[in-house]
């Protein structure tokens, strides 16, 4: 306060004509003080940081993450090895060979996702026909060897369906060597060519 | 007495003072880190032991495990002993500043203080220039722009604030008749200098920011310009040793400021030492605080701050001084 009086005492001229020094300091100190303030309420309110591995916050349902194989509810892996999912990934980071089973049911007989080079972008799970591949909110799985990184089918397949449950690919389409034509959900009774001619 | 009790005395304390500086320096970095972080509504550093108590350590531990890179075309010896200068100037400083009263140990009168020479206070400015040194010396060396820039920088600010740093500390002087920093604190029994100075702690406190290049003068290593300022190029414990000397000169301000004009380790009920290291404290708060509260001031304002409002305000601050103490005396 006493470098307002002499800075003001000073410039005594000035004074009439601006905004006047006493006035400008004024403001100046009164600006410093309510910073101050602020900062010095801030210190000791609630803080919001939230400790991560103390505290985890609820991830949304549809948090992409760790990719997993379902089974339908028959416990039947769903995946019928039609590479969609490794065509649609834009780091080319699935890989599998399919095969035919003696019912005539595809299935994958590898499956293999490099976690390390996977951005979790979700379009395999989009690209899945069959719901087989799904994203799990599960993240906390880094790893310091980028081998272990690597994930087989072994590891990726799961006990259960996922998102969709009751979701059976083959009640609603597939080879017809298991189950009859026109027996599927959805689905029309087969064309008798002979009798639709116009 | 005996000449060899008085060297292990004098050993002993300038272990305990060393230490206790260092080790302050490196807690004060937890302590401006969850202070700012506090302030900011986070947490702080809580990982590293209790309440983040061992991030020092770790922090240690991460800068000497570090490369100690020098740079190509470096100026390698200068780039290897300047950071030195900056840590050496700050632990030097404190060896004048009294931090207690004296104690009295086998019938042997022991003062609290490294050294009293008699023109401590002198001493203290001349270091506070010496430092300059490690700054400007250390940014040329590294041989890169923004060191180079910031060493310029810091070299044209510590010159500027130097000026009304002593200039506002000749009234302390004119006050207690005496350079020495024992006899400035000796000459505030009755009452602290900041009662009738408060003009020349303001500048002094300003200018003591300004020296050490802190937040809201950190255009030497304004880090979203220069990337780090003079200590861009360094790494390793050598980046650690500027640290380190940039946390001892807060303390080492904190102290000065203390000792200059809240009285020193003097004040009532408590132990001298504690009051001593509560005033220091205090100090340290308000830079942290300030440093979470305003913005850096562009270098225009800088210079302007310095050369037209605090050498002016601290040159009048010399002849009201001169002439109320003429008119009380004579």
């Amino acid at each position: 306060m006493k470098r307002t009086e002499e800075s003001d005492g000073q410039n005594m001229k000035d004074t009439k004509k601006k905004d006047g020094y006493l006035q400008q300091t004024m403001e100046i100190f009164q600006g410093l003080a309510q910073g101050l303030g602020t900062t010095f309420v801030h210190t000791f309110r609630r803080k919001i940081t939230e400790e991560y591995p103390e505290y985890k916050r609820p991830l949304p349902e549809r948090t992409r993450a760790r990719i997993i194989l379902t089974r339908d509810p028959e416990g039947e892996e769903r995946c019928v090895a039609c590479f969609l999912c490794a065509a649609a990934c834009p780091v080319s980071c699935i890989s599998m060979e399919g095969e035919e089973r003696e019912d005539g049911r595809r299935w994958a007989r590898w499956f293999r996702i490099n976690f390390a080079r996977c951005i979790y972008c979700g379009l395999c799970e989009e690209a899945c026909p069959t719901l087989a591949l799904q994203l799990t909110s599960h993240f906390e799985f880094c790893d310091r060897s980028i081998l272990n990184l690597v994930a087989e089918k072994e590891d990726l397949l799961v006990n259960h369906g996922g998102k969709n449950k009751d979701y059976n690919f083959y009640r609603h389409a597939g080879v017809a060597m298991t189950s009859g034509k026109g027996s599927h959900i959805d689905e029309d009774e087969p064309v008798n060519v002979k009798s639709n001619l116009p | 007495m005996n000449p060899a009790l008085g060297i292990i005395l004098l050993i002993l304390k300038l272990v305990l003072v060393v230490l206790g500086l260092l080790t302050g320096a490196g807690w004060l970095i937890l302590g401006e880190r969850k202070l700012l972080g506090w302030m900011q509504l986070r947490v702080g550093p809580n990982r590293a032991g209790p309440w983040g108590l061992l991030q020092p350590v770790a922090d240690l531990v991460k800068l000497l495990a570090k490369e100690d890179l020098v740079p190509e075309g470096a100026d390698r010896w200068i780039f290897l002993y300047a950071p030195a200068v900056v840590a050496v100037t700050a632990l030097l400083t404190f060896a004048v500043v009294p931090f207690g009263d004296d104690w009295t140990l086998f019938g042997r009168r022991i003062p609290l203080v490294v050294t009293d020479i008699n023109v401590g206070l002198l001493f203290v400015l001349a270091l506070s220039s010496l430092s300059v040194y490690g700054v400007a010396l250390g940014g040329w060396a590294s041989n890169s722009k923004f060191s180079l820039l910031g060493g310029i920088r810091s070299a044209a600010q510590m010159i500027s604030y130097e000026l009304s740093l002593g200039l506002s500390l000749v009234p302390v002087v004119m006050l207690a008749h005496s350079f020495s920093l024992v006899d400035i604190v000796a000459a505030q029994a009755r009452y602290p200098f900041i009662l009738v100075q408060p003009l020349a702690f303001l500048i002094f406190f300003i200018s003591a920011v300004a020296e050490t290049k802190r937040i809201p003068f950190d255009i030497p290593e304004a880090e979203n310009e220069l990337v780090a300022g003079y200590h861009t190029e360094y790494s390793g414990m050598r980046f650690g040793l500027y640290f380190l000397g940039e946390y001892a000169t807060m303390i080492v301000l904190g102290a000065l400021t203390a000792a200059l004009f809240l009285g020193g380790w003097r004040g009532p009920l408590l132990p001298p030492l504690l009051w001593f290291l509560l005033k220091v404290t205090a100090v340290v708060f308000v830079l942290i605080w300030i440093r979470g509260t305003l913005p850096r001031l562009r270098y225009d304002q800088l210079m302007h701050l310095g050369w037209k409002v605090l050498v002016p305000a601290s040159l009048l601050n010399i002849v009201l001084t001169g002439g109320l103490l003429l008119l009380m005396n004579g």
